[in-house]
């Protein structure tokens, strides 16, 4: 077992290492290559590098892998975000007549971010996290990504965590690819729930009918609430806490509720009188929606989204296997397979992966191939390298993801060319 | 009265670009008499869409005529569609009015009252041609920038999807079938399959309904507006349209229409520009009703950093004495705040050097050290007085602007107090800046109306102690403008007509409108930093 800590100080000394031996540049290329449908899709695509001391190069560009991996191992850089696929390469954007580079296309992506949650979670705050609040990471998968394939007819979501506090999803079918401005921000809309801010205390508010986008998330909702925001937050345990809740309740509900939780100081019994309250409200009053019980739900536990981050195509997303500087961990794919397990304070730092190249490896016979292989060209060994190190699990999700877009680009082709020979 | 005469116009020599006018030219080239039938066909529906341009000849003054008062309509509908709910009743009548008023065609059927006079004293026919007409002389005052293009097709979408919903059930049809929009139905097994989902997708649907109406199925991308509100049931990527609904699917296909003819038009503006009567009066309407932006400031560095406190409680609207205090408290405001706030600032006369000061001190006080402000902010604020990126001088912020783009989240400070706040926090606040009870409950009253700008000018009403604040706010610059005229000036404000030499800038602030055009490169411009600036705040 290693136990390697991660020192921010250690990173100029860490990634040239990263870099050379352990970065997949292959499935990198591949996934921003798409089948090379497109003439020029990796070589128009922007790329940007944040240096040492918070330099950061836009318009980065590299015609092939080999250019990129010569100017990664070049730069080094401490953080790599991806924008748009331009009309022209980024790397010449001086070159052409202003007004005529423009950003073509991009992957339909989001981004929740922890800090955006701290009005309603009381564990931690701002940059940190804890195994408690990243339940809420989970539900805003849970729910983007059903709303995504089952609404939206998406299929190519690449869920990844962002290195330190949030998580980022990249929706990579070629529909979402050309979604204009006002269809990007038409579905991150379509997505928000919660609403208002500094100055608003209801930020969610629902009416009848409720949509089925609503019901669905809803399900995900319910299914995580009782554990994570009543046990776990114990959000209707502080008096504090309570005051918060209680101040989303119609004033009547509110009194009655005040007398009931005098005596009652179970938060789970007390959840459950708040429940048959708007309940019966419900079914009593004729004015309207009641659904305080369920806005509830939806204002402590729904995916809160960076709308504008979705909105813009030429906007930039930190890149997947990008580190995250200040906790050395590195930006790997999430399995929705084993997504109640995902724990972010189990991703490699790359203090890790590094030191796991150096150890020796437990089986001999491996190490004698070691040997033998030392001539090999660079790109298997690099091959051998990750697949040494912890990464090498997320790497493979990373290649599945790429096998499962390659096999419906292929039934795509074969389908079109089906229907050319019917004529 | 002849063509050549030089107070007409042929107009079918503007839209060459346009294929189908250019075949119709060369048809009517050989047959003349076509023209009546064409044109019968052309205005057989009180509503069109455009599709075929004017081929007539027309004098300059009715040319100018009809495109004034289509401009005036188009005005109308921007400022409604800000002050109204678009389906609201006082909507409707408001627009309604506007339109009997201009004298264009309106909630008339196809075949009814075509040789009718009404009170306005022209046939429904003569409304039509000028609706007709009309519109496509805008095209070629709207069509030579992406931001005019941008505000003419938002009003003319606004005015379409007003009409057309205005239509009878047989007309809509009629409608359709006229112009041959045709979408694709879903067969009554699907519908069944989906019933509760149809039902709970949209508030005009019912189990009795979904029997009875038609559902368009349309990829999700052809019905933004009801996806972005959540008005329509989704599934793998399509949108499930009731009947009642297809206004969205037909405002889609006016919209890309639209776009495309204008981008055609712009194509055959060398033929307008060289005719050198036309030239000054297009110019003319595209910049007819740009107000006063806000950008150019003759006051530079008249306000000093030490002022700024007393002034926000005294002159700020009530959305930049909310971000200042924010800004004072936190020591710290996140992007859309630094924007709506910068430019606010930069418009009442901050230098770029005051800016930076102003904002670093401030910032240093919280989490950030001067060297990461210089970092990571100093380059956004050089940005917003164009020494950064590309160099475009940025204007501030206008009331529409801040009432309808970028609502604030968590976090946020930014946006219209009287548009984002829940009412009970505005009640105290408004109490906590001393303002008489009964004052409050007008406020109240405004914003519950959705009158955000009125709302506002109450506040100025009644923290400035007068009756009538005598102008049409729709900026907060405006708003410090008219408060520093009547705390130094008193009655100054109401003798600006006689001071023409101090400029564009006393008048164009009371002209009651908001530039459509300059705000929008804004916009464009600021998403673009945006995406820079959260690029360094990433994490």
């Amino acid at each position: 077992m290693l136990t390697t800590d991660y020192d921010p100080a250690c990173l100029p000394d860490l990634l040239p290492l990263y870099y050379r031996r352990l970065f997949p540049y292959s499935q990198y290329f591949r996934w921003l290559s798409y089948g090379g449908v497109s003439k020029n899709y990796f070589q128009n695509r922007e790329f940007s590098f944040t240096l040492k001391d918070d330099i950061y190069v836009r318009y980065q560009s590299f015609s092939t892998q080999s250019d990129l991996e010569k100017e990664m191992q070049k730069m080094n850089p401490y953080k790599i975000d991806i924008g748009a696929v331009y009309s022209h390469r980024p790397s010449q954007h001086n070159t052409v007549k202003s007004g005529t580079f423009q950003a073509l296309e991009k992957e339909l992506v989001f981004d929740i971010d922890m800090t955006d949650y701290d009005d309603v979670r009381s564990c931690c705050s701002a940059a940190d996290i804890c195994s408690k609040c990243w339940t809420l990471m989970t539900i805003a998968i849970r729910i983007l990504d059903r709303a995504l394939r089952e609404d939206f007819g998406f299929h190519h979501l690449l869920w990844v965590y962002s290195g330190r506090r949030g998580v980022h999803c990249w929706v990579c079918d070629e529909a979402a690819r050309k979604l204009s401005v006002a269809a990007r921000s038409a579905v991150a809309e379509y997505l928000s729930l919660v609403k208002g801010g500094e100055e608003t205390v209801k930020k969610v508010v629902l009416s009848d009918p409720i949509h089925p986008f609503i019901s669905q998330s809803l399900h995900v909702v319910e299914h995580y609430f009782p554990q994570y925001a009543l046990v776990e937050q114990d959000l209707l345990g502080s008096k504090a806490s309570v005051d918060k809740v209680l101040s989303l309740l119609p004033e009547d509900i509110l009194y009655e509720l005040l007398n009931t939780y005098q005596t009652e100081k179970n938060p789970v019994k007390r959840w459950e009188h708040l429940r048959s309250a708007a309940h019966q409200k419900r079914t009593t009053s004729k004015k309207g929606a009641q659904y305080f019980d369920k806005e509830i739900m939806l204002q402590y536990c729904y995916p809160r989204l960076d709308v504008n981050v979705s909105k813009g195509v030429n906007h930039l997303l930190k890149s997947p296997f990008s580190v995250h500087p200040k906790t050395g961990r590195i930006s790997v794919p999430i399995d929705l397979k084993n997504l109640d397990k995902f724990d972010p304070f189990e991703v490699p730092t790359i203090s890790l992966i590094c030191e796991e190249l150096d150890k020796p490896l437990a089986n001999e016979e491996e190490d004698i191939k070691d040997k033998e292989n030392e001539t090999e060209p660079g790109e298997r060994r690099r091959i051998r390298d990750y697949k040494q190190t912890s990464l090498a699990k997320y790497v493979k999700l990373f290649d599945h993801f790429l096998d499962a877009m390659g096999r419906s680009r292929k039934g795509e082709m074969l389908k079109k060319s089906d229907l050319q020979k019917e004529f | 009265m002849s063509p050549r005469d030089n107070t007409w116009l042929r107009l079918a020599r503007f839209f060459v670009g346009d294929r189908t006018g250019k075949i119709i030219m060369q048809f009517l080239g050989r047959k003349k008499k076509v023209t009546l039938n064409q044109q019968n066909e052309l205005y057989g529906h009180c509503l069109q869409f455009y599709c075929q341009p004017p081929l007539e000849n027309i004098s300059l003054n009715e040319f100018e005529g009809f495109a004034v008062d289509r401009l005036k309509l188009l005005k109308t509908v921007e400022n409604l569609g800000v002050s109204y709910v678009k389906t609201s009743e006082e909507y409707k009548t408001k627009l309604h009015t506007e339109f009997s008023n201009l004298g264009f065609p309106h909630k008339v059927g196809a075949d009814e009252s075509s040789s009718n006079k009404n009170q306005a004293g022209s046939t429904e026919y003569e409304k039509r041609r000028k609706d007709h007409i009309s519109h496509f002389i805008l095209r070629l005052a709207y069509c030579q920038t992406e931001d005019l293009r941008r505000w003419f097709i938002q009003q003319e979408m606004d005015l379409f999807r007003y009409r057309f919903s205005e239509l009878k059930s047989q007309y809509k049809t009629d409608f359709l079938h006229k112009n041959n929009l045709k979408y694709d139905t879903i067969s009554d097994e699907e519908k069944t399959n989906l019933k509760d989902q149809l039902i709970n997708s949209s508030f005009s649907v019912s189990g009795t309904t979904v029997a009875e109406q038609d559902f368009y199925k349309v990829p999700f991308q052809d019905a933004l507006d009801l996806v972005r509100t959540r008005k329509v049931f989704l599934k793998a990527g399509y949108a499930y349209i009731p009947h009642q609904d297809i206004v969205t699917i037909v405002l889609n296909d006016f919209r890309t229409r639209l776009s495309k003819a204008l981008a055609l038009t712009a194509r055959s503006l060398p033929a307008v520009q060289s005719d050198e009567r036309l030239q000054p009066l297009l110019n003319h309407l595209s910049h007819a009703y740009v107000g006063q932006d806000y950008s150019i400031q003759k006051n530079v560095g008249k306000v000093s950093l030490e002022q700024i406190d007393q002034l926000s409680a005294k002159s700020f609207p009530l959305c930049m004495r909310q971000l200042h205090k924010a800004l004072r408290e936190n020591h710290h405001l996140r992007h859309g705040g630094r924007m709506q706030y910068g430019l606010f600032l930069k418009g009442i006369g901050l230098t770029l050097d005051q800016a930076l000061q102003f904002w670093r001190s401030e910032f240093v006080k919280g989490k950030v050290d001067t060297d990461k402000f210089d970092k990571a902010y100093a380059y956004s604020i050089r940005h917003m007085f164009g020494k950064e990126g590309k160099r475009t001088d940025y204007t501030p912020y206008s009331c529409m602007k801040v009432i309808l783009s970028n609502p604030p989240s968590q976090g946020d400070y930014h946006g219209c107090p009287f548009r984002h706040s829940d009412p009970e926090l505005l009640k105290q606040k408004l109490q906590s800046y001393k303002l008489s009870p009964g004052g409050i409950v007008q406020i109240l009253d405004l914003v519950k109306g959705m009158h955000y700008q009125l709302a506002c000018q109450k506040y100025f009403e009644l923290t400035h102690n007068i009756d009538d604040a005598g102008f049409s706010l729709n900026h907060p610059n405006q708003y410090f403008i008219e408060s520093q005229k009547f705390l130094g000036g008193g009655k100054e404000v109401k003798k600006e007509a006689e001071i023409p030499q101090k400029g564009q800038e006393n008048t164009a602030s009371n002209v009651p409108s908001v530039p459509p055009s300059r705000q929008r490169t804004t916009t464009q411009a600021v998403d673009d930093m945006g995406d820079l600036d959260s690029y360094f705040l990433d994490e």
